[in-house]
C-alpha cells in the first residue's frame, strides 16, 4: 500500500499544498450559513438580558427586582444569590482560598460585571425589565494599575489574594546571577503592554436547556474550546460531564481566542434555563462584548539583558507583572505561562531568570486572545534587541542574527525547556532581507530623512509556538504542588473518518473552526490519502460532546489545526486506507502492498488495469462484512487519537516544553510619521514565515494578513481603556477602533518551509505569529523614527506631540492649560442674577427652589437642613435619563459661599461632583454668582458616550445655574428674565 | 441593545408633525434619516415617548435655490445632496466636507438637517453651515423663524431649537466664487473628527471654523495677517476653544492641529 | 393622524429581494431583527447595533444602509435587498460572490453579507467604480479576519468582469 500523498490528485499533484476554493464559501456568500443566532430555538424559548455593574468596585447594598418581575413578558429575574444556589464556583487556576462566579455575589469587581439576569419572552422585553431593576451600591476604591495593585495600601479584591497577588513565582535557568555579575553591559527595557482584544464581529451566543428528568443540560454555544473548560462547566453546573451536552453551531463568526471566554455565560444561561424550566437564549450585544467579554492581559515587564560588546545576549532577567483583571478565570494565568518555554525567543541564550507575578485588578477578566502571551513577551524582548543595537551602536539586524539559534542546532532545547523543532533562522532572515528589499528601504529612509521627514525602520524576530502542551499551565505551581496534583501534559487530538453504504467518505473533527476553512483542508488531506477528490469528502467540524470523539485539548486555539488536527485526520484516513487496501487486494487477487488508491479507484500498482472503484471496496463493510478478509475487521469508521510524545510535563527544574512546534517569523517595516497629524503610516511591511509544510497557501496568507491587521490595530488604534477610577472608556466601536480598509496596508508575505519533524504533515501553526511580531516591529520603527527609548502602545498620535514638537506654544495671558491626562471634569463659570445675595442664598437652601432649579426634578426630600434627596430627569439633546440625586451643602458662609456635594445614579451611570458657589453683590443690586466644580462620571454613559461626556456635563451644570438665575430673577424683576436667560444660555453653552 | 418602546407617527403633513411636537414637547423626537438618533435609541441613551417620521413629507424633500441661498429641506438625505449636480459649483465647501460625514452607508439615510439638529460638535455639516454663515429655519405650530448658525449651536447637542419646533430647512449662502478649504483629522476615516477645519474667504479676510474641539463648532474671522501676527492670532484662537483630553487625543494635540491646519487653510484660501 | 402605539403591532409592507412582505411589528423593532427573526432571512448579520461594523448592511431603494439603524416601520413601501437576493434560487453564485470565493475574500463570513451588499449597490450605481470608490465604500465595514486586501482584490476583479460584460452586451446590441 502506497500512502504517499501523491496518490490522490488526477494530475498526480497532491491536493495538499493547493489553494482550492473553500467548501465553506457558497453558504457564507449567499446568506445560508448557520451562525448561532440563525439556528432558531424551540417554541417557548425565552431570551435573556443582563444587568451589569456601572461601578468598577462596589458592595451591592440591595437589588430590588419587584418591578422588573411584574413587567410585561418577564418570566424570571435572577441575582447572584439565585445563581449561587444552582451552581458551584468556577475553578480557579492557582491554589488559593477563593471563589469565582459568573455573576457578582455581594460585590462587583469590574464595570460591566453581571449583577442580575432577566429572562423574558423577547430580548426587547428583557431589556425593558433590566431598566426596572433598582440596584444600590456602595462604591469601594478601585484598583486599576497592576503594579500599584500590589502595594500595601491597595484595596483588596479578594481576601484569598494577599496584596492582590494571585501567584508569585521565581525561576532560574542556567546561572543568570553569574552572567549578570560578569556582564560588561546591561541593557534594560521597561514596558507597559496595554489591554486589547481581537473582538470577533460575531458576539457570544448561548442557548441552554435543562431536563429535570435526566438532570442534564443541553447547551449550544459558539464556544471555541479548549474543551478542558467542559470539565469546569460541568463542575460549576453540578452535574457529571455526561450530563452536560455541549454543542457548537455549524458556523462561527470569528473568535481569535475570544470565544473561549463565553464559558461563564454558559453557566449563567444554563442556570437560568434550569430556574425557569424553559430553553433560554442569550446573544451578547456589542456593548456587553466590549465591556465584559474577555480581554488580553495587560502586563508590566522589566526585562534586563547581560550583553557582550558584540551584542551577544548572555543572560536575560524577566520581571513580569500580569494583570488578569477582576477574576482569575480558567485557564488563566495561562497567558503568562504559554511562552515560558520560549522566553528566549528565537535566540540562543544560556541563562535566564524569571519572576512572574499575577495580580488582580478591577477590570474585565482576561482570557484567550490571538497571540496569547506572545505580544506581551515579544514586545519586551524585541524592544530590548532594538535598545541593544542603539546602546551598542550596532545594526539591529546584526544583533538579531548574532543571537539566533544556529541552523544546525535543531531540535534545540531552550534553557527554559522548549524543544524548538526545526528551522533555519539565518536563511529565513537572509532571504527576507534580500527578497523584502531591506537595502532599498534603507535608502528610502535616508532620503526621507534628508528631506526632513520623520521615518524609521523596525525589525522583529519571533518564534511562534503552536499546539500547546496541556500541562504548561502547571508551571505556575511548584514542583511539589505538581507532584501532589498529578501530571498534566500532552495535547490529545482526534479525528474520525467514516464510510457510508454507498462508499462516500465523511470526516469529523473536534476542531471548532471559526472561519479558518478547516473543512476544506481536511477534505484535501483525506482526499490525498484515499485517492479521491476533496469534493468527494464531506467534513463536519461541529462538536457535540454527547456523541463525538473529543478530549480536553479539542477546540480551536494555540494554532493547533494544521499541525495536530489535520495530521490526526491523516492518520485516521491512513488506517482506513490500510484496511481498504487489504479488502481491495482480496478483490483484485494481489497483495495489499501492490494496491494504490488513486483517481477514485483501488488498483494494482503492477497492473493498473486491474482495479475496482473505491466506492465498491469502501461499501463492502456495510453490505457484506463476511466478504472482508479476516484481519480487516471493518472499514466503516476510524477514529484516531494523537498526542505528541514531546509534550512532557514540566520537570523538577520547572523546564517545560510549552508547545509542540515553533515556527519562525522575521518582520521588518518602514514607517513615516506625518508632521502635522503625527499619524504613523506604514510605508512597507515585510513578513517572512516558516510554518513548516503549507497545506493551503491562500489560507496561510489569509491567516497572516488577518493576524497582521489585528496586530496593526493593537499597535496603532485599539485599547480597552480604563480611567484611574476603573470606568471603562471603550464601550463602542466608535471608541474601540478596529482598523478599516483605509488603515490596513498589504504586507509583503514571504515563506520558507522547514517541515516539523514532530507533526504528521510537517506543518506548524501560523495564525498567531503576526500578533506577536507586528506590534513590536511597528514600535521599533517608531522608536527609530523618533529616536526615543520609550514607545507606548497604542501609538496614539497625540501622545507623540511632546516628543516631536517639544513644549507647546504658550497660552495667551489669562488662559491656562488643563492638567494633562486628567479626565476629571472641572469647570467654572458665573452668572448675574437679578436678586440680592441674601435672597439667592435662601433660595439655595430651600428645597422648593432646588426642585424648581434642578432640571427635571421631581420631589425634593429634605433629610436635614443641609441634606436633600430627589429624583431627577436629566436630558442633554436626545440623551435623557432618570437619576437619584443626593445633594449635601457644606462650608456654609451665609450669604457669601456654599459648597454643594452631589451624587447621581441611574440607568445611564453615576456621577459625583463637588462645587463651590460664591455670591457677591453686584452694583445693580443683583448678585454675581460664581461657581467652580469638579465631577467624575462613570457607568454606561462613560463607556459609550465618553466623547460627549464633558460637554454634556457642562450643559447640565450650566442648566442648573441658568435656571437658578431664572428662578432668582423671577422673584425680582420679571421683565429681565428672557434677556438674561438667553444671554446666560448662550454664555454657558456657547461661551462666545 | 434594543430601543425602549415608543409610539410612532408617520406624519402625513407638516402640521401633523408640528402638532405632535406641540403636545409632547421634549418627549417627542423627529426621526428623519435616524443615523444619529438610532444609535442613541438602541443604547437607550434616548427614550422618547413618540417618534415622528417626517420622511414622507414631500415638501421637505426639496433642494431650492432662491435669492443667493440654497435651502435644503429636512427630508433631504446627505447622499442626495452629495449627488445634486450643482453642489460643487454652488456649495464647494460642503462638497468637500460631506464625504467626511460618516460613510456611504450612513449618508444614504442620514439627512443634512438631522445632523444640524443633533449638534454634535465634531460633525461636518454644522461646521460647514457655520463657516458659510448659513441659517436654520425653524417651524412650530405657531410660527416660523430663522436663526443664524452662529446663534443656533449652544452646547454639546444643545441648540436654540425649542421643543415644539422642527428644523424645516437649513439655508446655505451660495458660493459667489469665494475660495474655501476643508481639512479634517480623525483617528480612522469616517470617525468623529478630532479636529475639523473649514475656511472661507470673506470680504475682510478668512473665516476659519473649527469643529471637534469646543462643545460647539466655533468660527473666527482672520484678516489678512501673515507671519507672527497670524501665528499669534491662531494660537489665541486655539486656546480659546478650551480643548480637552479624551480617549483619542489630548488638548494640546487638538490645539496643535488648530494652529497648523488653521495656518495651512488660511494661507490656501488667501492666495 | 395615525399614531402607532408602542406596544401594538402595526402593518408594514415592502419588498424583500423582489418578494412582497406584508407583516406586523412593534414600532421599535429594528429592520435587522425584522428580516432575521420575523422573516427568517438570517443572511444579514448583526455585529454592533450602533452603525459602525457594517455587518447588517442591506440596500434600501438601491442604496446601502444599516439595517440596525433603521426601524422596520421606516421602510414602508421600500425595496429592500439582502444577501439572499444575490444568488439565484439554485444557489448559483453571482459575479461578485464568485470573485470573493476565488480570492479567499472571506474567512468566517460574518462581515461578508454586508460587504457584498455595499459593493453590489456601488456597482449598480456606478459601473465605472474603481479602486478608490471600492475602498471608500469598504471603509464602512469592519472585517476582523481577512485584513481586507483580498476583499479589495475580489471587488476589483468583479468590477472588471462586470464592465467587460456590459461592453460585450453593448457590442452585441
Ligand atoms: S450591526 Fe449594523 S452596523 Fe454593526
Ligand atoms: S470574514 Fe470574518 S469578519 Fe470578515
Amino acid at each position: 500500500m502506497n500512502l504517499s500523498a501523491t496518490a490522490g490528485a488526477p494530475t498526480g499533484r497532491p491536493w495538499i499544498g493547493q489553494s482550492i476554493p473553500r467548501v465553506e464559501d457558497p453558504a457564507l456568500l449567499s446568506g445560508r450559513a448557520r451562525f448561532i443566532d440563525d439556528v432558531g430555538v424551540r417554541p417557548g424559548a425565552l431570551h435573556a438580558a443582563i444587568l451589569r455593574s456601572p461601578h468598577a468596585h462596589a458592595r451591592i447594598v440591595s437589588i430590588d427586582a419587584a418591578a422588573a418581575r411584574q413587567a410585561r413578558g418577564v418570566v424570571a429575574v435572577l441575582t447572584g444569590e439565585d445563581i449561587k444556589a444552582l451552581t458551584a464556583s468556577l475553578v480557579v487556576g492557582v491554589k488559593a482560598p477563593l471563589e469565582c462566579w459568573p455573576i457578582a455575589i455581594g460585590r462587583v469587581r469590574y464595570a460591566g460585571e453581571p449583577v442580575a439576569i432577566v429572562v423574558a419572552e423577547s430580548r426587547y422585553l428583557a431589556e425593558d425589565a433590566i431598566d426596572l431593576i433598582d440596584a444600590q451600591y456602595e462604591a469601594l476604591p478601585a484598583v486599576v494599575d497592576p503594579v500599584r495593585a500590589m502595594s500595601a495600601g491597595s484595596t483588596l479584591l479578594h481576601e484569598g489574594f494577599p496584596n492582590n497577588i494571585a501567584s508569585d513565582r521565581s525561576f532560574k535557568y542556567g546561572d543568570p546571577d553569574r552572567a549578570f555579575a560578569e556582564a560588561k553591559r546591561i541593557v534594560t527595557v521597561s514596558i507597559r503592554y496595554p489591554r486589547n482584544s481581537c473582538t470577533p464581529i460575531e458576539t457570544y451566543g448561548v442557548v441552554a436547556e435543562y431536563d429535570p428528568g435526566e438532570q442534564a443540560y443541553d447547551v449550544l454555544a459558539n464556544f471555541q474550546g479548549p474543551f478542558s473548560i467542559h470539565a469546569v462547566l460541568s463542575r460549576a453546573l453540578k452535574v457529571p460531564g455526561n450530563r452536560l451536552r455541549l454543542r457548537t453551531p455549524p458556523d462561527s463568526g470569528g473568535s481569535f481566542g475570544v470565544k473561549q471566554g463565553v464559558f461563564p455565560y454558559i453557566v449563567l444561561v444554563a442556570a437560568a434555563a434550569r430556574a425557569t424550566g424553559r430553553p433560554v437564549k442569550w446573544i451578547e450585544d456589542r456593548l456587553e462584548h466590549l465591556t465584559a467579554s474577555v480581554s488580553a492581559t495587560n502586563r508590566a515587564t522589566t526585562l534586563r539583558a547581560a550583553v557582550a560588546d558584540d551584542g551577544r545576549i548572555l543572560a536575560l532577567d524577566w520581571d513580569q507583572v500580569e494583570d488578569c483583571g477582576a477574576h482569575l478565570r480558567a485557564p488563566e494565568p495561562a497567558t503568562l505561562y504559554r511562552m515560558h518555554g520560549n522566553l528566549t525567543g528565537a535566540y540562543d541564550i544560556p541563562h535566564v531568570a524569571v519572576r512572574n507575578r499575577v495580580v488582580v485588578t478591577n477590570k474585565m477578566p482576561t482570557g484567550l486572545n490571538r497571540g496569547f502571551g506572545g505580544p506581551q513577551v515579544y514586545f519586551a524582548l524585541e524592544r530590548l534587541i532594538q535598545r541593544i543595537a542603539v546602546e551598542l551602536t550596532l545594526d539591529p539586524v546584526e544583533v538579531i542574527s548574532r543571537n539566533l539559534v544556529p541552523a544546525n542546532a535543531f531540535p534545540y532545547r531552550t534553557v527554559t525547556g522548549a524543544l524548538l523543532d526545526s528551522g533555519d533562522y539565518q536563511t529565513a532572515l537572509a532571504r527576507a532581507v534580500d527578497e523584502g528589499g531591506l537595502a532599498e528601504l534603507k535608502a528610502r529612509r535616508d532620503k526621507a530623512r534628508a528631506e526632513g521627514r520623520i521615518y524609521g525602520i523596525g525589525f522583529a524576530a519571533v518564534v511562534e509556538p503552536s499546539v500547546s502542551n496541556m500541562g504548561y499551565i502547571t508551571t505556575v505551581l511548584t514542583a511539589a504542588e505538581r507532584r501532589k496534583a498529578g501530571p498534566k501534559n500532552g495535547a490529545q487530538a482526534t479525528a474520525t473518518v467514516s464510510i457510508d453504504p454507498v462508499g462516500s467518505v465523511s470526516v469529523h473533527v473536534a476542531s471548532v473552526p471559526q472561519g479558518q476553512g478547516h473543512r476544506t483542508v481536511l477534505a484535501q488531506v483525506v482526499a490525498d490519502v484515499l485517492g479521491l477528490t476533496p469534493g468527494d469528502i464531506r467534513v463536519n467540524a461541529e462538536i457535540d460532546t454527547a456523541k463525538d470523539a473529543w478530549s480536553i485539548a479539542s477546540g480551536n486555539y494555540a494554532s493547533r489545526f494544521a499541525p495536530a488536527v489535520a495530521g490526526t485526520a491523516k492518520i485516521a484516513a491512513e488506517r482506513l486506507a490500510g484496511r481498504l487496501a487489504r479488502v481491495a487486494a482480496a478483490g483484485l487477487n494481489t497483495e495489499s502492498d501492490d494496491i494504490i488508491l488513486a483517481g477514485g479507484f483501488a488498483r494494482s500498482r503492477r497492473n493498473p488495469d486491474n482495479r475496482l472503484p473505491f466506492s465498491r471496496i469502501a461499501a463492502l463493510s456495510h453490505w457484506s462484512p463476511g466478504a472482508l478478509p479476516d484481519d480487516v475487521g471493518h472499514t466503516i469508521r476510524e477514529t484516531a487519537f494523537w498526542t505528541p510524545p514531546e509534550l512532557t510535563p514540566p520537570d523538577e527544574q520547572d523546564r517545560v516544553n510549552s508547545s509542540l512546534c515553533y515556527g519562525f517569523i522575521f518582520d521588518f517595516c518602514g514607517i513615516e510619521i506625518d508632521r502635522v497629524t503625527l499619524q504613523p503610516r506604514i510605508d512597507r511591511y515585510v513578513t517572512m514565515h516558516d510554518c513548516g509544510t503549507i497545506l493551503h497557501p491562500a489560507m496561510v496568507d489569509g491567516q497572516v494578513r488577518g493576524g497582521f491587521a489585528q496586530a496593526l490595530g493593537a499597535a496603532l488604534y485599539e485599547e480597552y481603556a480604563y480611567t484611574p477610577d476603573g470606568s471603562f472608556l471603550s464601550g463602542t466601536f466608535a471608541d474601540y477602533l478596529v482598523p478599516t480598509v483605509a488603515e490596513v496596508p498589504e504586507p509583503l508575505i514571504l515563506h520558507m518551509q522547514t517541515p516539523s519533524p514532530f507533526t504528521p504533515l510537517g506543518s506548524k501553526g501560523v495564525g498567531e505569529g503576526n500578533c506577536m511580531s507586528t506590534p513590536v516591529c511597528i514600535a521599533n520603527a517608531v522608536a527609530d523614527a523618533l529616536g526615543v527609548a520609550d514607545v507606548e502602545l497604542p501609538l496614539l498620535p497625540a501622545r507623540l506631540a511632546e516628543t516631536v514638537r517639544g513644549a507647546e506654544a504658550a497660552a495667551p495671558p489669562g488662559k491656562h492649560n488643563t492638567p494633562k491626562g486628567d479626565r476629571r471634569l472641572s469647570g467654572k463659570g458665573g452668572a448675574r442674577v437679578a436678586a440680592a445675595p441674601e435672597q439667592v442664598w435662601s433660595m439655595l437652601l430651600d428645597p422648593a427652589t432646588l426642585a424648581a432649579v434642578i432640571p427635571g426634578c421631581r420631589g425634593v426630600k429634605r433629610i436635614s437642613d443641609t441634606d436633600f434627596k430627589a429624583d431627577v430627569t436629566i436630558g442633554v439633546g436626545p440623551v435623557k435619563g432618570d437619576y437619584r440625586a443626593r445633594v449635601t451643602l457644606s462650608d456654609l458662609d451665609r450669604p457669601n459661599a456654599v459648597t454643594l456635594t452631589g451624587t447621581l445614579d441611574g440607568a445611564l451611570g453615576f456621577g459625583f461632583g463637588k462645587g463651590r458657589i460664591t455670591l457677591a453683590p453686584a452694583a445693580d443690586g443683583g448678585t454675581s454668582v460664581h461657581y467652580r466644580y469638579e465631577a467624575e462620571i462613570g457607568g454606561k454613559v462613560a463607556s459609550i458616550g465618553g466623547r460627549l461626556l464633558d460637554g454634556a456635563a457642562r450643559v447640565i451644570i450650566g442648566q442648573f445655574f441658568s435656571s437658578l438665575a431664572r428662578q432668582a430673577g423671577a422673584t425680582a424683576a420679571e421683565s429681565k428674565i428672557t434677556a438674561a436667560w438667553s444671554r446666560l444660555c448662550r454664555w454657558l453653552g456657547g461661551r462666545r | 441593545m434594543k430601543p425602549a418602546a415608543f409610539d410612532y407617527v408617520r406624519a402625513e403633513s407638516l402640521d401633523e408633525a408640528l402638532e405632535v411636537l406641540r403636545t409632547e414637547g421634549s418627549d417627542a423626537r423627529i426621526i428623519a434619516g435616524g443615523q444619529s438618533l438610532m444609535p442613541m435609541l438602541n443604547m437607550r441613551l434616548a427614550r422618547p415617548r413618540v417618534l415622528v417620521d417626517i420622511m414622507h413629507l414631500e415638501e421637505l424633500r426639496k433642494i431650492e435655490v432662491q435669492r443667493g441661498r440654497i435651502a435644503v429641506g429636512a427630508a433631504v438625505r446627505q447622499a442626495e445632496l452629495l449627488e445634486w449636480p450643482p453642489l460643487r459649483r454652488e456649495l464647494k465647501l460642503l462638497s468637500l466636507a460631506l464625504p467626511w460625514t460618516g460613510h456611504a452607508q450612513t449618508r444614504s439615510r442620514g439627512t443634512i438637517c438631522g445632523s444640524v439638529a443633533h449638534a454634535d460638535p465634531s460633525a461636518e455639516i454644522p461646521l460647514t453651515l457655520l463657516a458659510l454663515g448659513g441659517d436654520i429655519v425653524l417651524r412650530s405650530a405657531k410660527r416660523l423663524r430663522r436663526v443664524a448658525a452662529r446663534d443656533f449651536f449652544l452646547g454639546m447637542m444643545v441648540t436654540d431649537r425649542n421643543d415644539d419646533e422642527l428644523i424645516e430647512a437649513v439655508q446655505f449662502p451660495a458660493a459667489d466664487g469665494r475660495r474655501c478649504a476643508f481639512r479634517e483629522v480623525a483617528r480612522r476615516h469616517g470617525d468623529f473628527a478630532i479636529v475639523a477645519c473649514a475656511a472661507v474667504a470673506t470680504d475682510r479676510g478668512v473665516r476659519l471654523a473649527v469643529g471637534g474641539v469646543a462643545d460647539i463648532p466655533v468660527a473666527r474671522e482672520f484678516d489678512a495677517r501673515v507671519g507672527d501676527a497670524l501665528e499669534d492670532a491662531l494660537n489665541a484662537f486655539a486656546w480659546d476653544l478650551d480643548a480637552r483630553d479624551d480617549l483619542h487625543a489630548t488638548a494640546r494635540y487638538r490645539r496643535d492641529l488648530v494652529r497648523m491646519i488653521g495656518r495651512e487653510l488660511i494661507t490656501e484660501v488667501m492666495q | 393622524m395615525t399614531r402607532l402605539s408602542a406596544e401594538q403591532r402595526h402593518r408594514v409592507r415592502f419588498t424583500l429581494n423582489g418578494d412582497a412582505v406584508d407583516r406586523n411589528c412593534e414600532p421599535r423593532l429594528l429592520l435587522s431583527d425584522f428580516v432575521r427573526h420575523e422573516i427568517g432571512a438570517t443572511g444579514t448579520h448583526v455585529g454592533c447595533e450602533h452603525g459602525v461594523c457594517g455587518a447588517c448592511t442591506v440596500t434600501i431603494d438601491g442604496r446601502p444602509a444599516r439595517a440596525c439603524l433603521t426601524l422596520a416601520l421606516q421602510v414602508e413601501g421600500c425595496e429592500i435587498r439582502t444577501v439572499e437576493g444575490l444568488s439565484d434560487k439554485q444557489g448559483r453564485l453571482g459575479v461578485l460572490q464568485s470573485a470573493f470565493r476565488r480570492n479567499h475574500a472571506l474567512q468566517c463570513g460574518f462581515c461578508t453579507a454586508g460587504i457584498l451588499m455595499s459593493l453590489d449597490a456601488l456597482f449598480a450605481q456606478n459601473r465605472q467604480a474603481g479602486e478608490t470608490e471600492i475602498r471608500d465604500v469598504l471603509t464602512g465595514h469592519l472585517c476582523r479576519c481577512t485584513g481586507y486586501a483580498p476583499i479589495v482584490k475580489a471587488a476589483m476583479e468583479a468590477a472588471a468582469e462586470m464592465r467587460e460584460e456590459t461592453r460585450r452586451e453593448v457590442a452585441d446590441a
